[in-house]
């Protein structure tokens, strides 16, 4: 597959605080690829860079080889941006924002219509509310419009899903995978860890690093430990008995289970004859299959508290920074 | 339903909440019982947040029985107010102001004495190893660490209630479990907490959940019940049909 985004080695600093270490990758042509780590990982400065909005301190990048410093300009016309904050004129309507959207990109919005068409029907009939008015879900149609309208080659989607509902990130993902068929190649960023399974591939990404790259089913694949899952009576007591037992590396929650990733193969019935030991009872002890974020987990290096980056406020200064 | 005051911290009856002609809670019926770790879940716009106001004291209800801790929430929202804590990702501290700072103003507004704010400090520092930063202002700290320092702010006054919107939204799987062990504790201690969340595997930690949509209360279970109901595995499976309707 040709590449359609190549990132070379890219380190960016605010001040002490390394907001993205040494990142290397190359993204195919039509891809679906996502981004997958929490606030402050250093997402959003990616985005950044990758849309020339903010200059790596050192490594570089081509986006459908062009370079971002040198050819900032070529890029931005054949790229659609959705920052993780909405950002479209609040007092201009929905259809205002697309006409100006398609406007200075020199085409209109009848052009690449079908491309939105699918996304933008459902807002339509809201066209001449002020996008300020739109509800959560309605804004983040529009914005995607926005950013399509002019046919981009690759697509840059900041966060689209965050502090979205289950039903409307579902249907967010499905919208991609149509646009997909389209051949844009399309970057998303997300903190949800069970979004990873609708991309081509992933990169796990955490203070500023990335931890693994592959095809969410390769990051699965690569678990080392076995799991198991347990559920008894008392949740509570069991979180503390699983993790105190001998075989255990490592025990969380995992939606109605606490998870356990083991040391050895076969220590299934061993934990169940310790937990009925410490007088569990309705014991339920089985194989998991590990999902994304049980690998997050495991890749995170430092499953405790970290010092944090110190020296003065820079990761929560001005616009250069993750939060929103 | 039978409802019974001493049982029940959070009490609602047939609430309506109407902005014009807009019904943004239409009829909610619940109950939350004392020390229960409640999930009030539902979709973008479904009403949640005009429900928690509500029930902080912040807005006034349009009709029906209301009864936060005892309290009415038509004429007693200021006595509501000192038994509640309340945090989210979008308010929690104030950035500028260092760990030591957020306590002692967040403990004055809370109408605590200085030696109690001390040792409500102390006790929480301690216990999450951070003793020797409170002197650090909020802004550099990890997102992982303001969200638990918020969530020990918004508890320091032992209150009857906690109100968690969206407590863990962008932090990292270690962390949003760590903070969960937090609620854990809380419930333990027989504080009642109410969030909300986007993340379904957080709804299966809940005692009981209520799914909302389009302003009215769709269902209200245990995870496991509501999976059974369904004849589904997850919660995000529930979720998923309600919401579609």
């Amino acid at each position: 597959m040709p590449s359609s985004v190549i990132i070379n080695q890219v380190s960016k600093s605010y001040k002490e605080v390394k907001a993205l270490n040494n990142i290397s990758l190359s993204i195919g042509k039509g891809e679906l690829f996502g981004f997958i780590g929490p606030d402050g990982a250093g997402k959003t400065t990616l985005f950044r860079i990758l849309t020339t909005l903010l200059l790596p301190d050192c490594g570089n990048v081509t986006v459908e080889g062009f370079d971002t410093v040198s050819d900032y300009k070529k890029i931005r016309q054949i790229v659609g941006y959705m920052p993780g904050q909405f950002s479209l004129y609040q007092d201009l309507s929905v259809e205002e924002n697309l006409k100006f959207f398609a406007s200075i990109f020199k085409t209109t919005i009848e052009a690449n219509y079908h491309l939105i068409e699918d996304i933008y029907r459902q807002i339509e009939p809201f066209k001449d509310r002020p996008a300020g008015k739109l509800s959560g879900g309605m804004k983040q149609k529009l914005a995607l419009s926005c950013a399509l309208v002019h046919k981009p080659a690759v697509l840059f989607l900041d966060e689209p899903t965050t502090g979205v509902d289950a039903v409307s990130r579902k249907e967010f993902w499905d919208m991609l995978a149509r646009l997909k068929k389209e051949n844009i190649t399309i970057l998303v960023s997300t903190p949800y860890m069970d979004e990873a399974s609708r991309c081509d591939r992933v990169a796990l990404i955490q203070e500023g690093r990335i931890l693994d790259r592959n095809t969410p089913q390769g990051i699965v694949a690569a678990f080392e430990n076995p799991l198991l899952a347990v559920k008894s009576g008392n949740m509570y007591r069991l979180l503390f008995d699983v993790r105190e037992f001998q075989g255990t590396i490592r025990a969380y929650r995992s939606g109605e289970f606490i998870h356990a990733a083991m040391a050895d193969l076969n220590m299934h019935d061993l934990l169940r004859n310790y937990l009925e030991d410490k007088g569990h009872e309705n014991i339920e002890v089985h194989e998991a299959k590990p999902d994304v974020e049980d690998c997050f987990m495991a890749l995170m290096n430092n499953p405790h508290p970290v010092p944090p980056p110190f020296g003065g406020g820079s990761k929560g200064g001005g616009q250069t920074n993750d939060h929103q | 339903m039978t409802i019974n005051d001493h049982q029940h911290i959070i009490h609602v009856e047939n609430l309506v909440k109407k902005f014009g002609s807009f019904v943004a809670n239409d009829h909610l019926s619940f109950h939350v019982k004392k020390g229960e770790i409640f999930g009030f879940l539902g979709a973008n716009g479904a009403g949640k947040t005009t429900a928690i106001k509500i029930l902080c004291g912040l807005w006034k209800p349009t009709a029906g029985i209301i009864k936060v801790a005892g309290l009415d929430a038509y004429r007693e929202t200021e006595k509501i107010k000192k038994n509640i804590g309340y945090m989210s990702q979008k308010f929690s501290l104030y950035d500028d102001m260092t760990i030591a700072e957020n306590f002692t103003f967040f403990g004055g507004i809370y109408g605590l004495r200085r030696k109690e704010i001390r040792l409500k400090m102390n006790f929480f520092l301690e216990k999450l190893e951070i003793m020797e930063y409170r002197d650090r202002v909020i802004q550099a700290l990890p997102l992982g660490w303001k969200q638990k320092l918020a969530f020990s702010i918004a508890i320091m006054h032992e209150p009857a209630i906690v109100f968690l919107d969206e407590p863990t939204s962008g932090v990292d799987p270690v962390t949003r479990r760590q903070f969960w062990d937090m609620i854990y504790e809380a419930a333990h201690e027989g504080i009642t907490v109410f969030l909300t969340t986007h993340y379904m595997d957080e709804a299966e930690y809940c005692e009981r959940v209520s799914i909302m949509v389009d302003g009215r209360i769709e269902a209200l279970d245990t995870p496991g019940e509501l999976k059974k109901r369904f004849s589904v595995q997850s919660m995000e499976e529930v979720f998923i049909r309600l919401a579609r309707k």
